[in-house]
C-alpha cells in the first residue's frame, strides 16, 4: 500500500503527466501549468486550455535533503529533493537523484529523467514517474 | 454582525498521552471551559469542533457528534470544521460568525487531535493530507521537506542563518517550561538545536514542533450578554480567513505566505488596529522558519527581517512584542485540531492577566495566527479586553 493509499485509477489517470510531462497552457493568457488543469485560475470562464508536453529542462528553486523519511521511501534516504521551475514556467516538486547532493544548489541546471517513485509493498502495483537529475 | 467575546477557554495537559483517549480529552477541555464560564452547560445552543485526521489517526469520523454525546450536550447541532493544521483556527471563526449572526448565543468552539495511538510513520502520512498528496506527498516530499524549501529561499534571498531559526525553538522551549499546560518543560539552547539530528536540510529536530496529544476549548457568547459569564469578557474584535494554492511550488514567492498576508490586512482593517498596538501574540510556527516569516508577513518587521528579530530578542517574553508566550506549537506543542483553539486559550488567559510566571504585562490587544499546511490556509484573529 502506497502511503497516502493512493488506488489504481489514480494512478491511471496520472501517467501523461507522470511519464510524459504533458501539463496546460492557457491560450487566452499564454500561461504554462503543470500538472493540467481544465480551468485557468486567472482567466477562468474566459480562459481556453489546450495540452502541451514540456521539455523537462528547469533549474532548482529551492532544495532540501530529506533523512527522515516517509512511508515506502526508507532505501532512498537521505535524498535530494527540489522545487523544479521548469523552462516553459511552471514548478513541480520532484527529487534530485543520479546526482551528487552537493551539485544540488539554487539555480542548478536539471533535466527530468524516468524513475520508479515507489510501489504497493512487494506485489503491489509500482508507480512510474518524473525525477530530475544535475545537467553536466 | 454582534460583538462576541470569549467567556470561558480551557485546555488539557498537552503531550504524549497514552492513558487517555480522543473522547477523554475533549470531554476535559469542554467541561472546564464550560466551568471556566460558571455555566451548567444547558445553556449552549451549539459545536463546533475542528480536528484534522480523526479518520486516520484513530479511525473515527463523524467526531463532532462523539463530541456532543461525550460532553453531555445532545441534542444541540455539531459541526466538524476541517483545514488541516488551522482546523481551530477556523472552528473559532466558523463559532464567532454563528454567534455574531445572531443565530446561536452559546456556542462551545473545541479542538482535538488524538495523534499517539499511531506509530509516527502513520502520523506523518496522515499529516502529508495537509499537503498536495498527489504532487508534494507522493514524490516524497515530507511535511519537514516542504519547510526545508521555505527556509531555503529564506536564507537565500534574505541571509537567514540556521542559528537564526534555531533561537526561535529555545525562546519557545523557555517560554513552554513557565507554562504548566506544555508538552515540553525543559529548556535547551542553541547548541542543543544545531548537533539535533536531521530531519530534512537546513530543519532538524528541534526545528519541528512534535507529534502531541491534546485539546482545547473556548465558550462564546454575545457581548452584552458575556458578563453574567465571567468578569473579564474578551472580545473577538476580528476574525479573517484566507486561502493560497494547496501545493506549495504553484505559490509566486516562497519567502511570504499570502494567505497570512491577506487574512492579517482585513483582520487589522476590521480590529481598526496595527501591528503596533498587538502586545501579545501566538503564531504558527509549526517549523521555525514558519516563525520567522510570520513576524514579517503579520506587520511585525519588513520581509527579511524576521531572522535578526528574533537575534535582537525583539519577540521574547520580555521584547517589543512577546510571540508565543505559550511556548507556541514548538514548546507547548501542536495537537493539530487543536492547535488554533489553544492559542485563542492562551491570549483569553494573557489578557485577562491570569498567565502567572509568562504573563505580558498591562497586555490589552492579543492576536492569533493559524496556518493550515503549507500556508493554503490561514486564520487571524484579534481579541481585546473588555471592560
Amino acid at each position: 500500500m502506497s502511503p497516502a493509499n493512493l488506488g489504481l485509477p489514480l494512478t491511471w489517470r496520472r501517467i501523461p503527466e507522470r511519464y510524459g510531462l504533458i501539463g496546460s497552457e492557457c491560450e487566452n493568457c499564454k500561461t504554462n501549468y503543470f500538472p493540467v488543469r481544465k480551468m485557468c485560475p486567472k482567466c477562468r470562464r474566459k480562459g481556453k486550455m489546450r495540452e502541451v508536453k514540456f521539455s523537462g529542462k528547469g533549474k532548482v528553486y529551492s532544495y532540501t535533503v530529506i533523512y527522515s523519511p516517509p512511508t515506502g521511501f526508507e532505501l532512498d534516504a537521505p535524498y535530494a529533493m527540489g522545487i523544479i521551475e521548469l523552462a516553459e514556467g511552471p514548478k513541480l516538486t520532484a527529487q534530485i537523484v543520479d546526482s551528487d547532493p552537493k551539485d544540488v544548489k539554487i539555480g542548478t541546471p536539471v533535466e527530468m529523467i524516468f524513475r520508479k517513485i515507489q510501489e504497493d509493498g512487494y506485489e503491489g502495483l509500482i508507480h512510474y514517474g518524473f525525477k530530475f537529475k544535475v545537467v553536466r | 454582525m454582534r460583538r462576541v467575546a470569549i467567556v470561558g477557554a480551557a485546555m488539557t495537559k498537552f503531550g504524549e498521552d497514552w492513558e487517555r483517549g480522543f473522547r477523554d480529552l475533549i470531554a476535559e477541555a469542554g467541561v472546564k471551559a464550560i466551568d471556566d464560564a460558571n455555566m451548567s452547560g444547558k445553556e449552549i445552543d451549539a459545536i463546533y469542533g475542528g480536528t484534522m485526521a480523526a479518520g486516520r489517526l484513530i479511525g473515527q469520523e463523524h467526531i463532532t457528534a462523539l463530541i456532543a454525546d461525550y460532553m453531555g450536550l445532545n441534542p444541540i447541532p455539531a459541526t466538524r470544521v476541517e483545514a488541516a493544521c488551522a482546523s481551530g483556527g477556523v472552528a473559532l471563526r466558523t463559532g464567532y460568525l454563528a454567534v455574531g449572526s445572531g443565530l446561536h448565543d452559546i456556542v462551545v468552539v473545541g479542538g482535538v487531535e488524538k495523534m499517539t495511538d499511531v506509530p509516527v510513520g502513520d502520523a506523518a502520512v496522515a499529516l502529508g493530507g495537509a499537503g498536495d498528496q498527489e504532487w508534494e506527498l507522493f514524490m516524497g516530499a515530507t511535511f519537514p521537506a516542504l519547510y526545508a524549501f521555505i527556509a531555503r529561499r529564506h536564507m537565500h534571498e534574505f541571509g537567514t542563518t540556521e542559528e537564526q531559526m534555531a533561537m526561535v525553538a529555545v525562546k519557545n522551549h523557555s517560554n513552554a517550561s513557565k507554562n504548566p499546560y506544555a508538552h515540553f518543560q525543559n529548556v535547551i539552547s542553541v547548541r542543543d538545536v544545531m548537533k539535533s539530528k536531521k530531519v530534512a536540510s537546513p530543519l532538524k529536530l528541534y526545528d519541528c514542533s512534535p507529534i502531541t496529544d491534546g485539546a482545547a476549548a473556548l465558550i462564546l457568547a454575545p457581548l452584552e450578554k458575556a458578563r453574567k459569564y465571567t468578569d473579564t469578557p474578551i472580545e473577538i474584535i476580528a476574525s479573517s480567513q484566507a486561502s493560497d494554492t494547496l501545493a506549495l511550488h504553484h505559490r509566486k514567492s516562497l519567502t511570504t505566505l499570502n494567505a497570512t498576508v491577506e487574512a492579517a490586512r482585513k483582520a487589522y482593517n476590521m480590529a481598526g488596529v496595527k501591528p503596533n498596538d498587538i502586545d501579545v501574540c501566538e503564531v504558527h510556527d509549526c517549523f521555525t522558519i514558519a516563525e520567522i516569516i510570520a513576524y514579517e508577513d503579520l506587520g511585525f518587521v519588513k520581509k527579511g527581517k524576521g531572522g535578526r528579530a528574533i537575534e535582537d530578542g525583539e519577540t521574547a517574553l520580555d521584547g517589543r512584542i512577546p510571540v508565543n508566550t505559550s511556548g507556541g506549537l514548538k514548546g507547548c506543542g501542536h495537537p493539530v485540531g487543536a492547535t488554533g483553539v489553544k492559542q485563542a486559550v492562551e491570549i483569553t488567559w494573557q489578557l485577562r492577566g491570569e498567565a502567572k510566571s509568562r504573563q505580558v504585562k498591562g497586555a490589552e490587544i492579543g492576536l492569533t495566527h493559524n496556518v493550515g499546511g503549507s500556508g493554503a490556509t490561514c486564520v487571524v484573529s484579534i481579541m481585546r479586553r473588555a471592560d
